[in-house]
This record gives structure tokens, C-alpha cells and sequence, in this order.
């Protein structure tokens, strides 16, 4: 049986006259990684500092592990870790007095302390760097070093504030692969946010789409997919000779509604599947195909598209 | 079993007792390890240490001075270390006035902001301790910085100063000493307080360095100025003036210059380290006549400026409580 750890409740949040988050209504299960999507400016860094009891709501009301989030912040902060976007370490003080620092802060024990932090040393990679001042760690390192923070106090729950920004490729998979991890192995609940979509995909059960303070769409990259496709279908598409005879053949076919250069190719948007026709009509046209791919499933797309679809409301 | 357990966890949080828990210790250590270890500070602390030892240096030549010129006997000798002015070389309790806010700047003016702008105000909070904690492990800290700083210097001072001069310091003296140190902690306290407020309002360190040194600047050299000319303004003084006029001039520079916490501390600690101070303020020579002249006692001279030790620690008290209003209020995203 699932159960629910997370969950808003009309959450809002006004910064004067502006709504930076609007009745906000999600509920997180135990276990799942889920993956709070959208602009920047959305409203997720609002809403994340609201579950850890550091903003107050105008209105609404959040709980984590049964906890209230603003009335019982302290906790709510002792089974939540939180790795801000922008988090920083003391400079003057080595990685390894930095994860102490954050262990007192927790009231551990120092034998308890000392042996978190050699295992967590060891889990996000940073046991040979751990004695170096923080103030010389480059941005991935001190994003691992904050994974470490986070996992100081064995939260139950893990929120992420967009982790990967700023990170390069590399360090992003390993950053991916650790987050993926925590949920795995570990059976943490990730609450991760993030405007980098591609990212986002490979580690998420399930996520949440943010525009504008609202949330407008939840579930997984699947669902969310289908829930488009089920209105239109998009081709992408090469062949050659590449001409207006391509351009005619592609816009005459039965049920294609638009069709766009895209590169050296075009985009196709059709009410159904029009793969099989398609491919026949080329054929016969003499034309090569190139390549063609299905698009629309992947988060990228979904994203595109109900941000285009919030802003024309 | 879930259930139970989330059960058991609620009942083992809800049973921490509320109040100072091991999250302000080790805040303050922290806080502590980094005033100690920071270059700022071991500047200022040079600073100090020689502009104290100069003054000694003047304090001795001054008495030496005095005693080679007049048969009379010096009274109070250990106080005079502190007071004694010679050679050029203000003395010590005026280097104190003028440098001692200078401590209290340097270890509050970043601490709100500077630990925002590094994005460890973040891990802090994001922990599960109480955000008061924060503020107050780092008053707290520098008050510790201070205390320890003026107390080894006061000792410094009084070692240097038996050695050169023989001439032990009674019980009475040393009991001055002693208020002499603890106003003065209280006085430098103020000014952490005052640069913490800053730090909490101010988003760049820079911008709050420049607000309370601008503040210190007034208090401790222009205010006394403005007073003159406001007065003087408001009271016109010439030489045809009758008494009342003078009387009148000389109230209202007062009271400008009461509201300087400089000006307070100065003035009571010319009362605690000079036993022959007998009153502040304007004497009419009828007050004076029947008066014997003799040094006060220690309870009668803290009488003499207790509005300005009552000043001094309500002013200290205000600054701390609206820098901690200040931060408990602040959104933790402000900006």
C-alpha cells in the first residue's frame, strides 16, 4: 500500500499583489522521486521553502510526516533534508568540520557524527578532498558536499533545489545517479526541483509541472505524454531530395494538421498516427527517408506545450 | 507499525525540552573559532594591544612629569595608568572611547549578510534548530570576544604598570578597574549589537560597514560639534549674556550629546576612574561653597553618572533586540 508523506493543501503564498504560489494541491508518496518542473520564477523554490516551514503561507496548509510545516518546523527540518539551490560551506573551515559543524547542529553524538561522515565522505566521492577548506571546492564539489549535509541527519525526506544547476555533464550524472539512489536504496521520498528537463526525466517517478504558481499537470513523463498525444501526434522528420515536392507530399497526407521546417527537417502534427502512410507515400514518392522520430513523450515537449497552452489562457 | 513508529518519533520530539539546546553551543563555538582564527580581528586586536601599551608608555612619562615638577603626591597611582594623559599620548580610557566601538564593528558588521551572501544562512536554517539560535550564538560569541579582549588588556595594563611603577593598587581601585572593564565590555557590546542590526538590514557587508562606521564617526567625533553649533543657534551666547542664557546654551549641548553612546561612556567612566570627580555638568559657585574637598567613594561616584551606566545598558539591550527582531522577521529569501 502507498502513503502519502507529503501533501499541500490550497497552498498559496502572495508576495503583495502577486501569487507566487496559487492553491497548490500535491500529495508525494513514500518512496518516489518526484520532480518539481518549470521556469524559473514558478514558484518552486517558494514552495519548497514553505514545506521546510521557512516561509509562511497566506493561505493553505502543508504536512510532512504528519507534521505541520509552519507550525512545527523544527520536526518538520529533523526528518527533511533540504539542499538549497545556492548552498555554501564556511570557507575557512575543512569539508570534514563543515559535515561536523552541520552533525552538532543536529544534536548527534560525536561518535555517530564521525561515522556518518566517513560513510557519507565515501558515498558522494569527497573522501580525498574532505580536508581541504571548502572555500577551494569547485561547484560540484560543494554540491556533493551538500548531499553529504543533507544526508547528516538520515532524513526520511530529501528535498533538492535544483541540484544540478551549474554542474557540469559529468557531474551531473554522478549527481543524478546519487539522487536516484537515495530513493532506491535507501527508500527516501526526493523532492527535486529543477528547470532542466532532460535531467529531471531519467530520475523522476513522477512529476509536477509549474507555471506561474500553479501546478497544471502530475503524474509521470508517461501519462503526461499520452495525456498530449491523445489531442496530437508530432513526426520529426528528414528525407531527401529535400524540396517543396517533400513539402506537398508531407502536407497532403490525410490528417496532418501543420507542418514546420525544423533544422534540415520538418515537424509534422497530425490528429492520429500517420507513421504507416507516411512512410508509404515516400516510398512511392522515390524520396530517402533520413530519419523519423516520434516526439512529443519526452518532458521537453510535454513541458513546451503546456507552457504554451498556460500562456495563451 | 508505521504508524506507531511516526508515533513514538513525535512523542521523543515533542519531549525535547524548548530552550537553549546543544544547537546554540555549537553555534557559539563555531562563531568563537571564527572570530579567533580571522585576520579582522587579530588586526584590530594589534591594533589594540599597541595603541594600549603607547598609552602606558604616555601614562608614565605624564605622572613622571607631574611628580618632578610638584612636591604634592600623587594620589590613586593604579588608576592613573588608565587616565593619565603625557607626552602627546591620549590616554588609554580615551583610546578605549575612540577604538573600542571600532572591536564591536568589525565583529558584527558581516554577520547577518555575510553569511547570507555565502549561502551558509541557508544550511543553517534548513538544520533543525530554532532560528533564534543563529543571532544568538553570534551576540554571544562577541560578546565573549570582547569581554576576553578588554579584561586582558585592563590586566595588561595594570602588570606593565605595577612593574614600572611599584606602587600596588588598593581594593578601592581595583573595584573601579573592575566597573571600569564591565562598562566598557557593555559599551563595545553596544556597537555589536548596533552592527549585527546593520548586517540583518543591509544585504552587501559593504553597505553595512560603511552604516555603522558612518554611525561611530558621528557618535564619537561629530556630534559633539553638532551640539556646539545647534546650541549655539538656538541659545546665542555673547558677551553681555546673562547667566540664564549661559545656563541655557550649556543644557541644551548637553542633551545633544547624551544621546551619543560615546559621550555616555566617556563620561561615566571620568567619574569611575577619577575619585576627585564630584559632579557632572554646570556647578554654580554657591553649590561649591561649604563643600569639602576630598575623593568620593566608589558608591557615591557611581551614583554621580548612574543615569549613564542605566543609559549605556538599555542602549546595548535596544540594539540587541532589534537586530534579533530585526532577522527573526526577515524572509529567509530576502531578495
Amino acid at each position: 500500500m502507498r502513503e502519502t508523506i507529503i501533501r499541500t493543501a490550497g497552498l498559496t503564498k502572495r508576495y503583495g499583489e502577486n501569487k507566487a504560489v496559487d492553491g497548490l494541491e500535491l500529495e508525494i508518496e513514500k518512496g518516489e522521486v518526484f520532480g518539481l518542473l518549470g521556469p524559473n520564477g514558478a514558484g518552486k523554490t517558494t514552495t519548497i521553502l514553505m514545506l521546510m516551514g521557512l516561509s509562511e503561507p497566506s493561505a493553505g496548509k502543508a504536512e510532512i510526516g504528519g507534521y505541520d510545516c509552519t507550525r512545527e518546523a523544527i520536526a518538520v527540518k529533523r526528518i527533511v533534508g533540504y539542499l538549497p539551490d545556492n548552498v555554501g560551506f564556511y570557507g575557512e573551515m575543512t569539508g570534514r568540520e563543515n559535515l561536523r559543524f552541520v552533525g552538532e547542529l543536529n544534536a548527534l553524538t560525536k561518535e555517530e557524527t564521525d561515522k556518518r561522515i566517513e560513510a557519507l565522505l565515501a558515498r558522494v566521492g569527497m573522501t580525498d578532498a574532505a580536508d581541504q577548506r571548502a572555500g577551494t571546492y569547485s561547484r560540484g564539489m560543494r554540491q556533493r558536499l551538500g548531499i553529504a549535509a543533507v544526508l547528516m541527519k538520515d532524513p526520511q525526506v530529501v528535498i533538492l533545489d535544483e541540484p544540478t544547476l551549474g554542474i557540469d555533464p559529468e557531474g551531473v550524472h554522478e549527481l543524478i545517479g546519487l539522487i536516484r539512489e537515495l530513493a532506491e536504496q535507501d527508500g527516501r521520498t526526493v523532492l527535486v526541483s529543477s528547470h532542466q528537463l532532460y535531467q529531471v526525466q531519467q530520475i523522476c517517478d513522477r512529476v509536477g509541472i509549474f507555471v506561474k504558481g500553479r501546478l497544471v499537470a502530475a503524474g509521470t513523463v508517461e501519462e503526461l505524454g499520452k495525456r498530449l498525444e491523445a489531442r496530437e501526434w508530432t513526426l520529426e522528420l528528414g528525407a531527401q531530395p529535400d524540396g517543396a515536392g517533400l513539402k506537398k507530399l508531407l502536407g497532403e497526407l490525410d490528417g496532418v494538421k501543420r507542418l514546420e521546417r525544423k533544422g534540415d527537417g520538418w515537424t509534422v502534427c497530425s490528429e492520429r498516427d500517420i507513421r504507416r502512410a507516411l512512410l508509404d507515400a515516400l516510398a512511392h514518392g522515390g524520396y530517402d527517408l533520413m530519419y523519423l522520430r516520434p516526439c512529443g513523450g519526452d518532458l521537453d515537449e510535454i513541458y513546451r506545450r503546456y507552457f504554451a497552452q498556460e500562456e495563451a489562457v | 507499525m508505521m504508524e506507531a513508529a511516526m508515533k513514538s518519533g513525535r512523542e521523543a520530539v515533542r519531549k525535547k525540552k524548548i530552550g537553549p539546546g546543544p544547537e546554540l553551543a555549537a553555534l557559539y563555538k563555531k562563531e568563537l573559532t571564527d572570530h579567533i582564527r580571522s585576520k579582522r580581528f587579530l588586526i584590530i586586536l594589534a591594533l589594540i594591544a599597541v595603541t594600549a601599551v603607547g598609552s602606558l608608555y604616555g601614562a608614565l612619562s605624564g605622572m613622571q612629569e607631574a611628580v618632578s615638577s610638584s612636591e604634592t603626591e600623587i594620589e590613586f597611582v593604579f588608576l592613573r595608568l588608565f587616565t593619565t594623559s603625557g607626552d602627546g599620548i591620549p590616554s588609554f580610557v580615551s583610546f578605549i572611547s575612540l577604538l573600542g566601538p571600532l572591536v564591536g564593528l568589525t565583529l558584527g558588521f558581516d554577520a547577518i549578510n555575510g553569511e547570507r551572501s555565502r549561502g551558509t544562512l541557508n544550511l543553517l536554517i534548513a538544520q533543525p534548530i530554532h532560528r533564534d539560535a543563529v543571532i544568538n550564538g553570534k551576540f554571544l560569541a562577541g560578546l565573549t570576544v570582547i569581554a576576553g579582549m578588554v579584561c586582558a588588556l585592563g590586566l595588561l595594563i595594570s602588570g606593565i604598570g605595577l612593574i614600572a611603577t611599584g606602587v600596588p593598587p588598593t581594593g578601592e581601585e581595583l573595584l573601579r578597574l573592575a566597573v571600569f572593564l564591565l562598562v566598557t565590555i557593555v559599551y563595545i557590546a553596544f556597537w555589536l549589537g548596533l552592527s549585527i542590526l546593520f548586517s540583518a538590514l543591509c544585504r552587501h557587508t559593504a553597505t553595512s560597514a560603511m552604516a555603522v562606521i558612518a554611525l561611530w564617526l558621528l557618535f564619537a567625533i561629530f556630534l559633539s560639534m553638532l551640539a556646539d553649533i545647534i546650541a549655539n543657534a538656538l541659545f546665542p551666547v555673547t558677551e553681555t549674556s546673562r547667566a540664564s542664557a549661559l545656563i541655557d546654551n550649556y543644557t541644551c549641548s548637553q542633551a545633544i550629546n547624551h544621546i551619543s553612546p560615546a559621550y555616555l561612556y566617556s563620561e561615566a567612566v571620568s567619574a569611575v576612574m577619577d575619585p576627585s570627580v564630584r559632579a557632572m555638568g554646570l556647578v554654580m559657585q554657591s553649590q561649591l561653597s561649604g563643600a569639602v574637598v576630598g575623593p568620593l567613594d566608589l558608591d557615591q561616584s557611581l551614583l554621580l553618572v548612574w543615569q549613564n551606566l542605566t543609559g549605556l545598558i538599555a542602549l546595548t539591550m535596544l540594539s540587541f533586540v532589534a537586530s534579533y527582531v530585526c532577522f527573526m522577521r526577515q524572509e529567509v529569501r530576502a531578495g
